[in-house]
């Protein structure tokens, strides 16, 4: 892969094929933390610090033991436990050593095991067979591709706050209709990388 | 009655995903067409009935602190249950759903209803209750897909329902289409439960 073929794919993952508004992953999430933009940010930090180590660690998993043992049928348990198990192992390493990034954060640890963007990811990384290099950067990548995608709706829907929306419309309708506009004009980078 | 009572709060007091915003990926990702929309109802159905039958039965065994991990496990074995059946089975929706059905494991409608009832609940209840909710859940997707199917391609469940001559709004089934359409539709459920509501307080 050349160095613009690269640059390309990050691109790509980034802002093409958005892993929220794309791929529609991790919508919970994305709905539930982006009324004020602090737990906005605290949620993009925490998933791009765990989908980075999630995409590595499960593409190890897959190619040094299920694919050994021929057991790959058992993906889906294997790494969503991977995925539990470095959750809560990121949460007590974190607490120890680096505590204010743990107050920062902590909360939204637990939330991320059942994004499911990140068990996403790391199936997509197995069935587009990136190699380690790619799963990394695709990881990160998407991971920085939702966390700006999350603080941009966070944002907009601070915002709400001051504006007269119908009563009918009020909260999550609302937010999925703007969701809706976000991803529209996400769609407009669909030019910049044919993926 | 009781058991009645639990089935029938999935189809409109709790109905996945309006009431209860949860599970949103799949309902957005795979209701292109109605016919996705019901296999992956299904698929979560039948997940979800025996996620909450085996976490019922097993309610007194699983010590408390551990119990979010023993969930998944449990969720999990049935989620490869439903792939390699589907993958036997049905092939051809299985391709289409693709990624959607390993990632019914993070389907936060099955993780939700082993704690908030199955946890709590005696066998006969939480079956009720996985099945009345799963049924909503597959409604749910069947009308978004419906909708988004009817508008977007001019057909339903395969057939040509529109006139010929029929522009298909193919805005309808990209991503943004379906973020529009279910906020739509999460409004059109939220007027009709205040009219109930108000009809209910002028009697």
């Amino acid at each position: 892969m050349s160095l613009g073929d690269f640059l390309l794919f990050i691109i790509g993952a980034i802002l093409v094929n958005n892993i929220l508004l794309h791929r529609f992953l991790g919508n919970c999430p994305f709905l539930g933390v982006s009324q004020r933009m602090d737990t906005a940010t605290g949620m993009s930090m925490a998933v791009i610090f765990v989908m980075t180590m999630a995409g590595t660690i499960t593409w190890i998993v897959q190619y040094y033991l299920l694919v050994p043992l021929r057991i790959e049928y058992l993906q889906t348990i294997a790494f969503i436990l991977v995925i539990a198990a470095l959750v809560q192992l990121v949460e007590i390493v974190m607490q120890k050593t680096l505590p204010a990034l743990y107050k920062a954060l902590g909360i939204f640890l637990p939330l991320i095991t059942t994004n499911c963007a990140v068990l996403g990811v790391a199936i997509i990384n197995i069935s587009e067979e990136y190699d380690f290099v790619n799963t990394v950067v695709f990881s990160f990548a998407s991971a920085v591709g939702y966390s700006l995608a999350l603080v941009l709706f966070a944002g907009i829907r601070e915002r709400f706050a001051l504006a007269r929306i119908p009563k009918v419309l009020e909260g999550t309708a609302i937010g999925l209709v703007t969701a809706g506009f976000m991803a529209l004009a996400f769609s407009g980078f669909a030019g910049l990388a044919s993926h | 009655m009781a058991v009645k009572k639990e089935f029938t709060k999935g189809f409109w007091e709790v109905l996945p995903p309006f009431r209860l915003v949860l599970g949103l990926c799949p309902t957005l990702a795979v209701t292109t067409s109605a016919e996705n929309g019901i296999g992956m109802g299904l698929a979560t159905t039948f997940v979800l009935v025996f996620s909450n039958l085996l976490v019922s039965m097993l309610r007194r065994f699983i010590p408390k602190k551990v119990r979010i991990a023993a969930y998944i496990v449990i969720i999990a074995s049935f989620v490869v249950i439903v792939e390699l059946l589907m993958q036997a089975y049905f092939f051809p929706l299985y391709k289409v759903l693709g990624l959607f059905i390993p990632l019914i494991v993070v389907n936060c409608i099955i993780l939700g209803r082993a704690e908030a009832f199955a946890s709590k609940h005696g066998i006969i209840d939480s079956i009720a209750d996985g099945l009345g909710i799963g049924l909503g859940f597959t409604i749910s997707l069947f009308a978004l897909g419906s909708v988004r199917e009817i508008l977007g391609n001019g057909t339903w469940m395969g057939l040509h329902v529109m006139w010929a001559g029929y522009e298909p709004f193919t805005f309808m089934l990209k991503p943004p289409g379906a973020f529009v359409c279910l906020g739509t539709m999460l409004g059109l459920i939220n007027f009709i439960s205040l009219r109930m509501e108000a009809r209910k307080g002028s009697k």
